[in-house]
């Protein structure tokens, strides 16, 4: 079976070949079942592939494969190889898997759009940009994979590009993206001025043997952390993620919830034994960017009202906690907490998609209310991923926060404080999205003055919200079951029940045990759990009980509605000179300067044409004198020649 | 100059001479005479002197391939001719001006 | 001495006509002379042993070109005929005067120096036993075989070539 690794990468790529050339006579909904039939099919060679490794052990767990030689160039040799190893293979699984199934979703969501092949192309190529990027075994693969995922959500989140802002944030994203890809390729620059190649195992090697200086080793990391937080969305390079929910939600729930921001935290736990030889600080400041992203962003999520943005900063937040996890040693809990929050936010952002879809296009959560009357599947699958993100036990979201938290109380104490907090914030906010939506008054319907003011035809008004169609209430129910039985893959209780640990240690990820004393332990559990229980009973007061408007308000200061105003001072402090720069090059440098400089060329040409014409008399005797002279000079050359010898 | 060829006694450079006489002809008469078909004429004229030449070379040198060269030379000069005069027709029919170089000028820049 | 007086019979036969062809006022009396200046030609040849190529001379050129320019003088009008006393272009004759006193100055002085041979053609010697016809063919039949049949070619082309230039281009109210 390890044999057809490269097919997990090879069939979505299929699939969007097929699809670009002929996905529009493919038609729908035929060119989204191929592009998820690829996908599958790709989800069950990488099943296969998981458990012929899972049958092997220690070193023989990491296979590499090459395909061929990609890049032979000088001292720069690059093959385009796949590793497969639990790390690689742990991505893959979700990637795919989920993938498939919002594949699934997809066919549902976009029926009836305009381009809905075009739709699948971009998405399968998105699968197959994701899988290079994670099945890669150098960094340059990685980062083909990088760059491929990067333009593939540009390309997602402006798929409505009729929309002003949809074009917009498109753009955003790219450009912030780019500033991390910047460092991305600086660090790949310096590993491979350092270390002579861009292989994983060479560079590991190489840093195993104590080559790498200390300070080029930090350089080396923090470079590729500023990768890593322009890909996943952390502060100060986050701006991009919550805009990208202009794009359609199949896109929101894959590429920015559950697998290509999640492209950074990878690559952190990938580069890890380069920690190891970089100074701690490197891990401190991944530690810290990670908490404070976490916090900062789940106090934006509690003000917002789009039920897409709650979802954005809270995807922003958790992958927050999973930088936290790598920073403070815990990849494992890092890696954990990436599956559990792929299944949760996945179902989270898909259930987001279907309330929207019945709601026919509304995505404001002040004007939903009940809809667990009009929409059961959805509340039920909904309801188990606002559990899960709460960290209610047993849903998949408790045990790898848990160990996050764990983790964290045992390195530094203000970080768990924090991470703590960010807790609270993150049950209370996603409760009072949760009740927003489904229940309370159903805002929704319009009093008889409106209904006569906007007429009775009116979709708004004729059309109750609707239960979605089984396309895309089947991936929910799939997802929301993964999102409760989920936390099963890595149980603390003991060092049996930890199958995700276990699985993994072949791959070098540090090793340091997350079972703290078994005391300790249970009570820092129960201390979340009540924490958790404690932002939804506020929830609960604040959006449900009391519904008290002035109270309600205070909860929602302008300050956390606007995001802080970042948006605001980024444009202020990058845009605006960046706008007057470029206003001076093209009306004051490019108009006088260079066009001068093009002009005044121009003019010197035309008056020497201007000269020149009147050698062109016309006559052809002329002419004729032209050629005579030449070969009376051409003459007088042989004869100097003769003459010589 | 060596003499192979038995077939005259007068050295090589006598008819070189000679060829190079007709061709300057050929050329001055190209650059002073206005009627393009005496024009067309005095290059005949210089195609010939260059013939002239092949064929003394061949004398002179022992080697057929002068001869050869000016047989290719005529029929190029003949498929000349042809289309010159093909284009000067077609160009001066009907004209009352004459068929002078000096009446084709509006190339004059 | 019988070979100078072929070669100087010769010589000022074709010179003269070649001045002849520069000096006449009427086209038709240059092409006339122009047929004396490739009679001397031929009879140039023959001397030197070319006999196939002066016979191709005389038919070629006196034969069918000179015919040629014939009819072109005669389609054009024969009358129309240039006052050669008179140049219109500023300095053209005198700078074609210097121009060709220096080409022929260089030409001759040329005919006087060795020249610097590479090897020989592979057409093999002129002075081989066989008739000066034979030699030729066999070069032109063998080494030289493609480039003759690519001149076969560019006659086809040039007979097309003047069929269509020659063409009277139809106007609508030719048609009409």
């Amino acid at each position: 079976m390890l044999e057809l690794v490269w097919l997990i990468p090879a069939l979505p790529l299929l699939g969007f070949l097929i699809l670009v050339f002929g996905g529009k006579r493919i038609g729908e909904p035929n060119a989204g079942r191929l592009g998820a039939a690829m996908v599958g099919a790709s989800f069950l060679v990488t099943v296969g592939v998981f458990f012929d490794l899972l049958s092997r052990h220690g070193e023989q767990r990491s296979f590499t494969r090459v395909l061929f030689t990609w890049l032979p160039s000088g001292g720069l040799k690059v093959n385009a190889a796949i590793l497969a190893d639990p790390l690689s293979i742990t991505m893959a699984l979700f990637v795919t898997g989920i993938g498939t199934l919002i594949h699934i979703y997809a066919i549902g969501y976009m029926h009836g759009d305009e381009r809905f092949a075009r739709f699948f192309v971009y998405m399968n190529l998105f699968v197959f940009s994701m899988l290079a990027l994670i099945l890669g075994d150098s960094f340059l693969t990685m980062f083909l994979g990088w760059e491929g995922v990067g333009a593939c959500s540009y390309l997602l989140i402006s798929f409505w590009f009729e929309r002003d802002s949809a074009a917009s944030a498109g753009k955003k994203a790219f450009v912030v993206n780019r500033v991390g890809d910047f460092g991305l390729m600086m660090a790949m620059f310096l590993i491979f001025s350092k270390a002579g190649s861009l292989t994983y195992a060479n560079v590991f090697e190489f840093a195993k043997a104590g080559s790498f200086t200390r300070t080029a080793a930090t350089a080396a990391c923090l470079l590729l952390f500023v990768g890593a937080i322009g890909k996943s969305a952390q502060l100060p390079l986050y701006v991009w993620l919550p805009d990208a929910m202009e794009g359609p939600t199949p896109v929101s729930a894959l590429i920015h919830a559950a697998t290509m921001v999640t492209a950074g935290v990878y690559l952190m736990v990938r580069i890890h034994p380069l920690f190891l030889v970089a100074s701690p600080n490197a891990l401190h400041v991944v530690a810290w960017v990670g908490a404070l992203t976490a916090l900062f962003a789940a106090t934006i999520a509690c003000a917002q009202d789009d039920i897409k943005r709650v979802l954005a900063y809270s995807t922003m937040s958790q992958l927050g906690y999973m930088f936290l996890a790598v920073g403070v040693g815990a990849n494992t809990a890092a890696i954990f907490h990436m599956v559990t929050h792929a299944f949760f936010k996945a179902l989270m952002f898909l259930g987001a998609g279907s309330v929207i879809h019945g709601m026919h296009d509304e995505q404001n959560i002040k004007k939903m209310g009940n809809l667990r009357k009009w929409m059961p599947i959805t509340f039920i699958t909904y309801l188990v991923g606002w559990l899960a993100i709460a960290g209610i036990p047993p849903f998949a979201g408790f045990w790898s926060k848990d160990d996050i938290l764990l983790a964290a109380y045992r390195d530094n104490k203000v970080l768990w404080l924090m991470a703590l907090f960010t807790a609270i914030l993150t049950a209370y906010y996603m409760s009072r999205q949760f009740f927003l939506v489904f229940f309370g008054k159903e805002r929704f319907l319009h009093d008889a003055q409106t209904v006569a003011a906007i007429g009775p035809n009116d979709a708004h008004v004729r059309d109750h919200p609707h239960e979605s169609p089984p396309t895309m209430w089947l991936p929910l129910v799939a997802l929301a079951g993964l999102a409760l039985v989920g936390g099963a893959i890595n149980l603390p209780f003991n060092a049996k029940t930890e199958f995700l640990g276990k699985w993994l240690e072949s791959v070098d990820l540090g090793g340091r045990p997350i079972l703290a004393g078994g005391a300790l332990k249970y009570g820092l559990a129960a201390v979340t759990v009540v924490l958790g229980l404690v932002g939804v009973a506020i929830a609960y007061n604040f959006w449900l009980r009391t519904n008290d408007a002035r109270a309600q308000a205070a909860l929602e200061p302008a300050l956390l509605q606007r995001a802080y105003g970042v948006d605001g001072l980024y444009s202020a402090v990058i845009e605006t000179p960046g706008r007057l720069l470029s206003a001076w090059l093209a009306f004051v440098f490019d108009r006088k300067i260079i066009d001068g400089a093009v002009n005044g060329l121009g003019l010197v040409v035309r008056f020497a044409g201007g000269k020149l014409r009147k050698l062109q008399t016309g006559y052809v005797r002329n002419y004729a004198l032209g050629i005579a002279g030449g070969m009376v000079l051409l003459l007088a050359y042989a004869l100097a020649r003769a003459g010589i010898q | 100059m060596n003499l192979v060829a038995a077939t005259t006694s007068v050295p090589g450079a006598w008819y070189l001479a000679v060829a190079a006489v007709l061709f300057t002809i050929g050329a001055v008469g190209l650059l002073s005479r206005r009627n393009v078909l005496v024009m067309f004429m005095c290059v005949e004229l210089m195609l010939n002197a260059v013939n002239l030449t092949f064929v003394t070379f061949a004398r002179m040198l022992d080697d057929i391939g002068g001869q050869v060269l000016v047989f290719f030379t005529l029929v190029v000069a003949a498929a000349e001719v042809v289309v010159g005069l093909a284009i000067i027709v077609s160009i001066f029919r009907g004209r009352v001006e004459g068929a002078t170089a000096d009446s084709a000028n509006i190339l004059k820049g | 001495m019988v070979d100078w007086i072929v070669f100087v019979v010769g010589a000022v036969i074709a010179i003269a006509g070649a001045l002849g062809v520069l000096a006449a006022k009427q086209p038709v009396h240059s092409a006339v002379l122009l047929v004396m200046t490739l009679f001397g030609v031929a009879v140039l040849f023959v001397s030197q042993e070319a006999h196939f190529l002066a016979a191709v001379q005389v038919i070629v050129y006196a034969g069918a070109i000179v015919v040629l320019f014939l009819f072109v003088i005669m389609l054009l009008g024969v009358d129309r005929s240039e006052d050669v006393r008179v140049e219109t272009l500023k300095a053209q004759r005198q700078i074609a005067a210097v121009l060709g006193v220096l080409a022929l100055a260089e030409l001759v002085a040329l005919s006087r120096f060795h020249f610097v041979l590479g090897t020989k053609s592979v057409a093999g010697a002129a002075s081989e036993p066989g008739a000066n016809v034979e030699l030729i063919g066999k070069s032109v039949f063998t080494r030289y075989l493609y480039p003759f049949e690519i001149t076969s070619v560019l006659l086809v082309i040039a007979v097309i070539g003047a069929v269509v230039l020659s063409r009277r281009i139809r106007t609508s109210e030719d048609v009409r």
